[in-house]
């Protein structure tokens, strides 16, 4: 599903640094003059000092910006803005209307399930020697590689009425009359459909890079045990990829609560395909209410921050050892 | 532990000069870009921001600044087109530097013009001489300028409309509905074109406001009254595209329009009918060129309403330009803004209503004259009240968000009932026009 790609851009640059910060120290022998020992301790900092401004200037500083905002009137432009105190969070809390668009993400998160299994399905069949695998697993990871925007327009088209669907649809004799982006239903869940078409190769990389560090020993010996595809399956690859599986599925909820450029491109929000992303955008840029957008982005990054929270005390990420 | 309290401390330092940062733009209040004696004199180079990313990249622009240095020689013009001209604008009017002369983006409140542009003049000797005066005046004076007008209305096929019978212009929405019915009924015509994908066709709808009562006043009307009530301009206007969509006259599968495309479709006959506005028959009728269809068979007509047997267009101007309070070169800016007005011959150029008001009215809208359709300009004293009321209130009167949710309760994607969602916008609007100041 959609892997975080909205309010917090941070996941990608906490990744980029932390390698850096893991890095291991020196060893230190024997004492070392005291300049040295200066110069030591300062080197990994000297490392990080560009990493770690590029984290705070580009993340935490807007979002300490956006915490800011979001207790103002700011219209998003105005030399002039006043402290509200907390008026924008509780006008979010007693306005329910704006948290139906949650319910949006329902077929999200159902399309996240079908993602996540067809991902674990290919990746499975494809880390066994299977003709044309290289082909095959470029073929499945090459939509994640195109802009998001492209992809919105490229869909359009496709499910244009006589678009590509259905002339697909009636070379297979099938004349399907209906509006894709029609109705509520129809529309959603095609878009989660494009959501799904997505964002099912990176799912797929991850469990494909997972399931080829586990040992080839193990398949070699369940086989002579006479174990089943199934059974190697079951046994072997599924608890042995389980720390990746739980992060995709992390993923994927705070993904699918946090949809944004696919409906916003395809349908702007219209036929009942708002989110809640949409939704704060419209707040901020159409009706100059950055204050509030503000203070509902806020509530999204904690319900997501919540949602994820809970997941890890429901599901801990146990140590596998195969071995 | 040590360290996390010094990264705390760090973001706290972020995050309070980083909202220091914010409320610093417009200090200098009440500057004035004088109109210069002398055009030789005049020097500087500056920037103009433009929404025309076209007219740029096409040279088109070059060409202007061209002729403009046969009058001013010594002035430097640099054009920086914008795609996304709103957002970007609008962000860049944080700093100080968003160009010398720039179009005037929608978000900025009209009480606020003062803070970002330099004032042009006042308004009562301008109006003399100009249209639109009172769109971005404040306290009397005039903070920008349009360099061209437009009039709402539909474009329509002609060869189609006479296909399916329909000579004269219908004069109420009744007589419209029977026309689109002829279309359907005689040609394979689409009647009427949403263009419910692209979104902002549907915004255009808004500009109706003045063309159903004939009154100047029917801004105030709006930031007074309710839209969407009895008498409420809105509701004729929103009334009629319900019923458009509801009876069928639109195309099959409103979801995926497309604008570009659209074009050339309304000029080969596919289309019958968009509520568009008269900048975009010229973008029509090269459609109509590239097709290879005959570009007089696009029509214009004003809104089905009549008010003592006479039909109303409300001018409207297009983005209005105004000079920079921080710019370096106002008398160079100036120059330019009335330049591009007067002498430039865009407005011509794109058949539109000239922002002089002794000029001709473009040949696109002789049959208006022929019939005795009458332009009217709206007063837009209250304009910056029905935007603050619109903000508050989240109908989003400029904006697809409620027109989309009507086409859909229409074609029955959504439940809901016409006038049950006419009510609530006026209830909500209503409401929030209690809350908002002058």
């Amino acid at each position: 599903m959609p892997q975080a790609r909205t309010t917090h851009p941070s996941h990608a640059t906490e990744r980029a640094a932390r390698p850096q910060a893991a890095a291991p120290r020196p060893p230190t022998p024997r004492r070392a003059p005291r300049g040295a020992r200066l110069r030591r301790g300062l080197t990994p900092w000297l490392f990080l000092a560009v990493p770690l401004a590029l984290l705070i200037t580009f993340t935490y500083a807007p979002v300490a910006n956006m915490l800011a905002y979001s207790f103002t009137d700011w219209d998003g432009v105005s030399p002039e803005l006043h402290y509200t105190g907390t008026d924008n969070y509780v006008e979010i809390f007693t306005r329910p209307e704006l948290f139906r668009v949650f319910l949006v993400s329902g077929y999200y998160l159902a399309a996240s399930a079908v993602q996540i299994a067809l991902a674990l399905y290919f990746a499975t069949i494809l880390s066994f020697d299977v003709r044309f695998r290289n082909l095959f697993k470029g073929v499945l990871f090459f939509p994640y590689l195109i802009n998001g925007v492209a992809i919105g327009f490229v869909f359009l088209y496709f499910f244009q009425d006589g678009g590509t669907l259905d002339s697909v649809l009636a070379l297979f004799g099938h004349e399907p009359d209906r509006a894709w982006l029609g109705t509520e239903t129809s529309a959603n869940v095609s878009l989660a459909g494009v959501s799904v078409w997505r964002y099912l190769g990176l799912n797929f990389v991850l469990f494909l890079g997972a399931i080829q560090s586990i040992p080839g020993e193990l398949y070699e010996a369940a086989e002579l045990d006479g174990a089943s595809r199934w059974h190697r399956f079951r046994y072997i690859i599924a608890p042995g990829i389980r720390p990746v599986l739980s992060l995709s599925v992390i993923l994927s909820i705070s993904g699918s609560l946090s949809v944004f450029e696919i409906p916003y491109i395809m349908t702007g929000g219209a036929t009942g395909t708002e989110t809640f992303v949409i939704q704060t955008v419209k707040l901020a840029f159409q009706f100059n209410k950055t204050g509030l957008a503000s203070a509902a982005a806020v509530v999204l990054l904690l319900i997501i921050l919540a949602v994820t929270w809970l997941q890890r005390r429901l599901v801990p990420d146990d140590r596998v050892d195969l071995v | 532990m040590n360290h996390r309290k010094t990264l705390t401390g760090t973001l706290l330092a972020a995050a309070l000069l980083a909202s220091g940062c914010t409320g610093g733009g417009g200090s200098a209040k009440g500057a004035d870009a004088e109109a210069a004696d002398d055009p030789a004199q005049v020097s500087g180079s500056i920037t103009v921001l433009t929404h025309r990313t076209d007219l740029v990249q096409d040279g088109t622009m070059k060409k202007y600044a061209e002729d403009f240095n046969k009058t001013y020689p010594k002035v430097k013009v640099t054009f920086d087109g914008i795609t996304d001209y709103e957002a970007e604008v609008k962000i860049r009017m944080n700093t100080d530097n968003y160009g010398d002369v720039l179009m005037i983006p929608s978000v900025i409140q009209k009480n606020d013009y003062p803070k970002f542009f330099a004032s042009l003049g006042t308004q009562k000797e301008l109006s003399e001489k100009y249209r639109f005066t009172g769109f971005t005046a404040v306290d009397g004076k005039v903070y920008g300028q349009s360099p061209m007008g437009a009039t709402p209305g539909f474009l329509y096929n002609k060869r189609i409309w006479t296909e399916a019978g329909v000579t004269e212009w219908p004069t109420t929405p009744a007589e419209f509905l029977t026309a689109l019915k002829a279309v359907k009924a005689k040609t394979d015509a689409v009647p009427y074109y949403t263009n419910f994908a692209a979104q902002w066709p549907l915004t255009q709808w808004t500009y109706v406001n003045g063309s159903v009562s004939c009154d100047t006043e029917a801004t105030t009307r709006l930031a007074e009254g309710n839209p969407w009530g009895e008498d409420g301009e809105l509701r004729v206007a929103d009334r009629l595209l319900y019923d458009i969509v509801d009876q069928g006259l639109i195309e099959k599968d409103p979801a995926t329009t497309n604008w570009e495309n659209s074009k050339p479709q309304l000029a080969k006959g596919e289309i019958a009918t968009a509520w568009l506005g008269s900048w975009a028959v010229i973008q029509f009728r090269q459609a109509a060129e590239k097709a290879g269809a005959d570009p007089d068979d696009i029509g214009f007509m004003p809104f089905p309403a009549r008010v003592d047997g006479k039909a109303c267009a409300t001018a409207n101007p297009d983005y209005n330009q105004a000079v920079s309070i921080h710019s370096g070169h106002k008398e160079a800016a100036r120059a330019w803004v009335d330049w591009f007005t007067e002498k430039s011959g865009y407005a011509a150029d794109n058949l539109s209503i000239s922002t002089l008001k002794d000029a001709p009215l473009p040949e696109v809208l002789k049959p208006y004259e022929e019939q005795g359709v009458e332009l009217i300009e709206l007063d837009d004293t209250a304009g910056g009240k029905v935007k603050a009321i619109d903000s508050a209130s989240e109908v989003g009167i400029n904006g697809p968000a409620y027109r989309q949710e009507l086409v859909d309760i229409a074609r029955d994607a959504k439940d809901g009932d016409i006038d049950d969602f006419l009510d609530d916008l006026g209830k909500r609007w209503t409401e929030a026009a209690k809350t908002v100041g002058s």
